[in-house]
């Protein structure tokens, strides 16, 4: 036998070949933006906001948007452009301290009992019951209201009631992955559970947990300035959005402005989550079968 | 056979318990049990291919799975060069592992989608230790080379082969850990014909160059035929004829074998069927029938057949599981009349 098959042309890179992809989707492409732009304001408010957000002006107090102050000023003659790009170091965090933890928890926890099942598995079903039948954010301020107001202790409410959802998706991906044949091939070769939950399953099972974990980080966002609207989450004075919208709330007919762009904030940010979850859900799916 | 046998099974039985509604159990209804494998005896010798036939449900698949040790059996044993599958544990059952792989049916589903080629292969290498350092490369060139891969397909993923290719890589990274003894689960019945032949060729060459021994489960008789040294007709989980492959194929003495091999499509044009073809279903594994299992479709049955279960006892050149094998293939056992079938 002399068949050498025709083997499929080969592409030249494996990120080139994924980032040529990407770039052809406009939903990835804004989402990217979004994000990228979200994430150098974090970075150098200090160099890109125009004022201090925590000078008073009291020359310039609930100022209508201007040239000076494009976002107007608030009740103490703050500019709230400012105040809002300061916001992005706050709330950027928020989205990644309280999802990432809850991810990792969530991602071994629902490796394990999806691979091991059984007894474990019972009572990690119980628990997600237990959980589940909470609504999330009156568990959170619940918890909240236990540990007492601020961020680190807002991060541990919303990750003791997340991990859950990010364990429940893994645990079914990893069943799925567990009945095909490449994971009973992994068990023929002699590998250890380790190397097969964790080198060959969960790389299989992990895409849809990551695009979870991206419109997750939008919902961080909306919690976490929901919290700080009720004084549960950051404090003032210090810069967070849902903090800013609080402030400007008794002042919603006569200086809009302080609530509304730090609520526009919020609304573009979780659109950059979603965008970039969504078209990274279609680009992970893996080709072929 | 003569030779010490590298792989024995005895009354190997594998039971899946269906689950069952907790109104069952209060109900007290019993707990129904699908009965895969009953009672299989098998020995494989060194360097031989035993070729395992039969139809889908028949237990086949299981058999296999329980070989490569992925179904722990509720019954019997599996011994591999004299030492007990069961007893084997850590080190020993990895192993055992190396020494006896599995090839799947499946090409599609038995690669991991996310690794290449190359990393399947170090990975099965180093974590045996079969090679170290530079040698990993080198094996993995000679791998390429065994199983007539190009050597660029190493940095490749798995949806960017055809079946047959993908086939080549699984039993490339079989190889890899050098087994003795490889079981072909459906080795080629997910591939299309053109290839089939390929991929059965390179297998028996390897055998021959690595003196293999090799299980050969598949459902198509002619490739069993051409491939295997004997073989095993197994049907709902009990072997009921084996012997040498040219014995089984051209004097089968069992009446399943027979009706098996009468409806296996071929070229030649025939002057009317011999024997009786099959009637009815495949019972459900759910309720085997009494006596022999084969009774309720079988053109010879008698009233023997519904209360005992023959045994496995020589005749012509092998084995076969039937009460009247000998008056069978002596033409004297009545055929009976095929019973109206229920609208």
């Amino acid at each position: 036998m002399t068949t050498l098959d025709r083997i499929a042309p080969a592409r030249p890179n494996r990120l080139s070949g994924f980032a040529a992809r990407a770039l052809k989707r406009p939903a990835f492409l804004a989402g990217f933006a979004i994000l990228g732009a979200s994430l150098l304001l974090a970075l150098f408010p200090a160099a890109i906001a125009p004022y201090d957000p925590l000078a008073f002006d009291m020359t310039a107090i609930q100022q209508g948007p201007s040239l000076a102050h494009p976002f107007g000023t608030d009740g103490f003659g703050r500019d709230v452009l400012s105040r809002v790009i300061w916001a992005y170091r706050v709330d950027m965090q928020m989205a990644f301290f309280a999802t990432v933890f809850a991810m990792l928890i969530g991602l071994t926890t629902g490796a394990l009992v999806g691979f091991y099942g059984g007894i474990a598995d019972a009572i990690f079903g119980r628990v997600v019951d237990a959980v589940i039948t909470f609504p999330f954010l009156v568990l959170v301020i619940a918890i909240v209201a236990v540990l007492g107001p601020g961020l680190v202790n807002m991060y541990v409410a919303i990750t003791a009631v997340n991990w859950v959802y990010y364990a429940r998706l893994t645990r079914a991906e990893i069943m799925a992955q567990k009945a095909q044949d490449y994971a009973a091939a992994a068990r023929v070769l002699g590998y250890s559970d380790a190397r097969i939950i964790f080198r060959h399953l969960l790389p299989n099972a992990i895409s849809p947990v990551i695009v979870y974990w991206m419109t997750d980080m939008a919902l961080a966002i909306l919690l976490g300035s929901s919290l700080g609207y009720l004084g549960l989450g950051a404090q003032p004075p210090a810069a967070e959005w849902g903090v800013l919208i609080a402030e400007g709330r008794n002042f919603i007919m006569t200086a809009w402005w302080i609530s509304l762009m730090p609520g526009i904030a919020i609304v573009v940010t979780g659109l950059g989550f979603s965008l970039l979850g969504d078209s990274l859900a279609d680009l992970l799916r893996p080709k072929g079968r | 056979m003569s030779a010490e046998p590298i792989l024995s099974v005895s009354g190997l039985s594998v039971r899946f318990s269906k689950p069952r509604p907790l109104a069952h159990q209060l109900l007290g209804h019993p707990r129904q049990e699908v009965r895969a494998l009953n009672g299989i005896d098998l020995a494989v010798a060194r360097g031989e291919t035993l070729g395992i036939v039969g139809e889908s449900g028949c237990g086949k698949s299981t058999l296999a799975r329980c070989l490569a040790g992925l179904v722990t059996p509720t019954e019997g044993e599996i011994r591999f060069r004299g030492e007990r599958l069961a007893d084997l544990r850590g080190k020993d059952r990895r192993a055992y592992n190396r020494r006896v792989q599995l090839i799947f049916q499946d090409p599609y589903s038995s690669l991991n989608p996310r690794m290449t080629v190359g990393d399947m292969l170090s990975e099965a290498l180093t974590v045996h230790r079969m090679r170290s350092g530079s040698g990993v490369d080198e094996r993995i060139g000679e791998l390429f080379e065994l199983v007539r891969l190009p050597q660029d397909a190493r940095d490749k993923y798995p949806h960017e082969f055809s079946g047959g290719q993908r086939q080549r890589i699984a039993i490339a990274r079989a190889l890899a850990v050098e087994p003795e003894c490889l079981i072909a689960d459906e080795l080629v019945s997910a591939l299309d014909v053109s290839v089939q032949a390929q991929v059965v060729n390179l297998m028996l060459d390897l055998q021959d160059r690595l003196g293999l021994t090799v299980l050969f489960v598949a459902h198509d008789l002619r490739l069993v035929r051409h491939v295997s040294h004997r073989v095993a007709v197994i049907y709902l989980g009990s072997v009921v004829e084996i012997g040498p492959s040219e014995t089984v194929f051209s004097a089968p003495r069992h009446p399943y074998s027979q009706a098996l091999l009468a409806a296996a499509p071929t070229l030649e044009v025939k002057e009317g069927r011999k024997t009786p073809a099959l009637s009815g279903e495949l019972p459900s594994p759910l309720a085997i029938p009494p006596g022999c299992p084969f009774h309720i479709r079988c053109p010879y049955a008698a009233e023997r057949c519904r209360r005992e279960k023959p045994a496995l006892l020589p005749h012509g050149g092998g084995l076969a599981a039937c009460h009247f094998a000998e008056e069978i293939a002596a033409g004297t056992q009545p055929v009976r009349k095929a019973e109206p079938q229920p609208a």
